[in-house]
């Protein structure tokens, strides 16, 4: 093991895949000459050289296209979005190629291409670079969707995203980049897309959250420890495939579940990971599933109004009593 | 180069074959053996053959949602093309493509593509590839000129130009984005004209002479594999038939003059002429040509005919490879 930020387990996981396959290639805006805006690229022109990690023009839908038609025919692109906000500039490629190509061509062509860069509500930067983006592609049948929270997950689901014969969004945190974690150093960790993890055991309430929002909730979880409610906490890491199975277990033991979301609640994950819970273990629950989620408006630029837009530690932990009917009687 | 007898009847053979395939095809939606919709390639013959008749099986190409030209053109079976018209699991998707999503991984054919412009990204991506491989293969990337007006267009000449890809654009300027006239999308049809912002080669050509899209696509074809970088062709033609059908053929808004003047430049017709002018073609051998293209095409409505539908049991098959 070793200590390092979210951003260098991420540069580590690219190296790594680089020097193991040679189909592997990098591209996107700005990821060579200037290492990455978040410079998740740091070096890699350098080690790797122009041929595997390519600069492009700004345009998102035409080096996404490029992505495609590269994986089509046998090589293994990671296609950098400068802010995954970017990306719905290449929705129709991601939606309308990458997704349905394998099942469209009754499986003649595989796309094994990840789409990554950074998502999420972020500091101050308003409307249009501060927002979640999963939303828009894990209801699209063929992709897979990753949202890694800590430096080993980074490290461990980029692996695995890049091994992947299939398109994978991955999707991470400018909020997350400085994190500093234990990551393994070992060229061949890497953890497979769709499992979830317990984060925190607890056995009164599950709450469900990823990204910042687990981070947040562990804080809830501290502070509930003090008044008695032991929280369990589900990072789900991949929402495409989702690892139902863990989250369901962990609510069968705890008969509670609250679930955490960055972005606007509406037909969010929230609502998907609360009917599941429902479906699958109705008789479990003592208490209707809560979601706590981002207010349905775009993310406003004044600090006070931004935190007033995305959940908080109180909103989560204010959500956490009620669901355990601790709201002002403990 | 003068074309010798082989090559030229192969090409004119493959003309036919693509003609009567739609023919074929529309006679079928109209009889209800094939569903979906179906975008006739008729009167556009001469550019997939004059395009393809430069590329070789390891060569790549891109297409459009009226695809089937460029298929057969590129090698495709047209059982298998057939098969997927019909919805049968022995068409290249498996009954789960159709027309617009034709592909065949065998022959370097990346697929018919529903959206206008998107395949254009991809060539380029093919092509980056190509380049990678160092084995001299080329992409082509057919689109209409609608495509044209697609912000995809730009970026994907843009990219091509500036990493010197091996490809090819090739615009098949139809006259017609879907219903209305090119004029009334461009404020000045001239879809060649595009390339020198972009620093490459590009070449006005007449569509319908089999003969000059074969000659302009080797330039661009050796530029390609030379490491020189890409083209932009454009072919202007004219689809004899509407932009797409379902159950009936909607109704022809295009002026008569202009659909007739455009059938008395029938590619085909143009290459019978040179063929028979060059006395390589006795009508014998075109009617033996036509028989043989009439009797392949009974054979593939048959094999279409005679396959399943999908299993239902096989709707979630090939959602993720492995």
């Amino acid at each position: 093991m070793a200590v390092m930020t979210y951003r260098e387990a991420l540069n580590l996981a690219l190296r790594e895949e680089l020097t193991r396959d040679p189909n592997v290639f990098v591209i996107g805006e700005e990821v060579g000459l200037y290492e990455g805006a978040y410079k998740v690229t740091q070096g890699l022109l350098k080690e790797f050289g122009p041929k595997r990690i390519v600069d492009t023009p700004i345009a998102e839908s035409g080096f996404t296209g490029v992505g495609i038609g590269a994986a089509m025919v046998g090589l293994r692109p990671v296609v950098e979005m400068m802010t995954f906000n970017f990306a719905l500039l290449a929705l129709d490629q991601i939606v309308n190629s990458a997704a349905k190509l394998h099942y469209m061509s009754g499986g003649q062509y595989n796309v094994p291409l990840v789409i990554r860069g950074p998502g999420g509500p972020a500091h101050q930067l308003a409307a249009q670079h501060s927002q979640s983006m999963e939303v828009y592609f894990y209801h699209v049948p063929g992709l897979k969707v990753v949202r890694p929270s800590t430096p080993m997950d980074a490290k461990g689901l980029l692996k695995a995203a890049i091994r992947d014969d299939n398109p994978v969004i991955f999707i991470e945190s400018e909020t997350l980049y400085n994190v500093k974690g234990e990551v393994p150093e070992d060229p061949d960790f890497v953890i497979p897309l769709g499992q979830a993890v317990v984060r925190r055991e607890g056995t009164d309430v599950t709450v469900v959250a990823y990204m910042g929002m687990m981070y947040r909730a562990m804080e809830a979880a501290e502070e509930l420890a003090k008044d008695g409610i032991s929280v369990e906490i589900v990072d789900p890491r991949s929402l495409q495939p989702l690892d139902t199975a863990t989250i369901i277990g962990s609510v069968r033991k705890t008969h509670r579940a609250v679930v955490v979301e960055a972005g606007a609640g509406f037909a969010g994950m929230g609502s998907e990971i609360a009917t599941e819970i429902t479906e699958e273990a109705f008789d479990d629950l003592d208490a209707p599933v809560l979601r706590v989620t981002g207010a349905q408006a775009p993310m406003p630029y004044a600090r006070n109004l931004e935190r007033a837009k995305t959940p908080t530690k109180e909103k989560i932990a204010d959500a956490i009593r009620r669901v355990c009917y601790a709201n002002g009687s403990r | 180069m003068t074309l010798d007898k082989a090559r030229l009847v192969q090409m004119l053979r493959t003309m036919i074959l693509i003609r009567e395939f739609d023919e074929r095809a529309i006679q079928l939606r109209l009889a209800g053996k094939i569903y979906g919709t179906v975008h006739p390639y008729v009167g556009q013959e001469a550019v997939a053959v004059g395009v393809s008749a430069q590329l070789s099986v390891t060569d790549r190409v891109t297409s459009t949602h009226r695809g089937h030209g460029h298929c057969i053109a590129k090698g495709a079976d047209i059982r298998r093309m057939m098969a997927e018209l019909f919805g049968r699991v022995d068409g290249y998707c498996k009954g789960k493509g159709g027309s617009m999503h034709i592909a065949d991984f065998a022959v370097g054919m990346l697929g018919a593509n529903g959206i206008v412009g998107g395949g254009l990204p991809i060539a380029c991506g093919a092509a980056l590839a190509g380049q990678l491989e160092g084995k001299g293969a080329v992409t082509v990337c057919f689109f209409g000129d609608g495509a044209a007006a697609e912000g995809e267009f730009h970026e994907s000449l843009n990219i091509a130009s500036l990493w010197k890809l091996p490809i090819v654009f090739v615009c098949e300027n139809n006259q017609y984005a879907a219903n209305n006239p090119v004029g009334v999308q461009h404020p000045r049809v001239d879809i060649a004209a595009h390339a020198a912002p972009y620093d490459m080669p590009g070449v006005g050509v007449d569509g319908n002479d089999v003969l000059a899209v074969h000659a302009a696509t080797a330039d661009a074809v050796t530029r390609a594999r030379r490491g020189d970088g890409p083209s932009l062709l454009e072919c202007k033609t004219y689809r004899w038939h509407f932009h797409a059908m379902r159950a009936a053929r909607p109704p022809e808004t295009r002026p008569a003059e202009e659909i007739a003047s455009w059938k008395a430049g029938d590619p085909i017709a143009r290459l019978e002429q040179h063929m028979v002018g060059r006395a390589l073609l006795s009508p014998d051998e075109l009617r033996a040509i036509r028989d043989r293209v009439g009797a392949e095409l009974d054979e593939a409505v048959a094999f279409a005919e005679a396959s399943p539908f999908p299993d239902p049991k096989d709707l979630m098959a090939d959602m993720f490879a492995r």
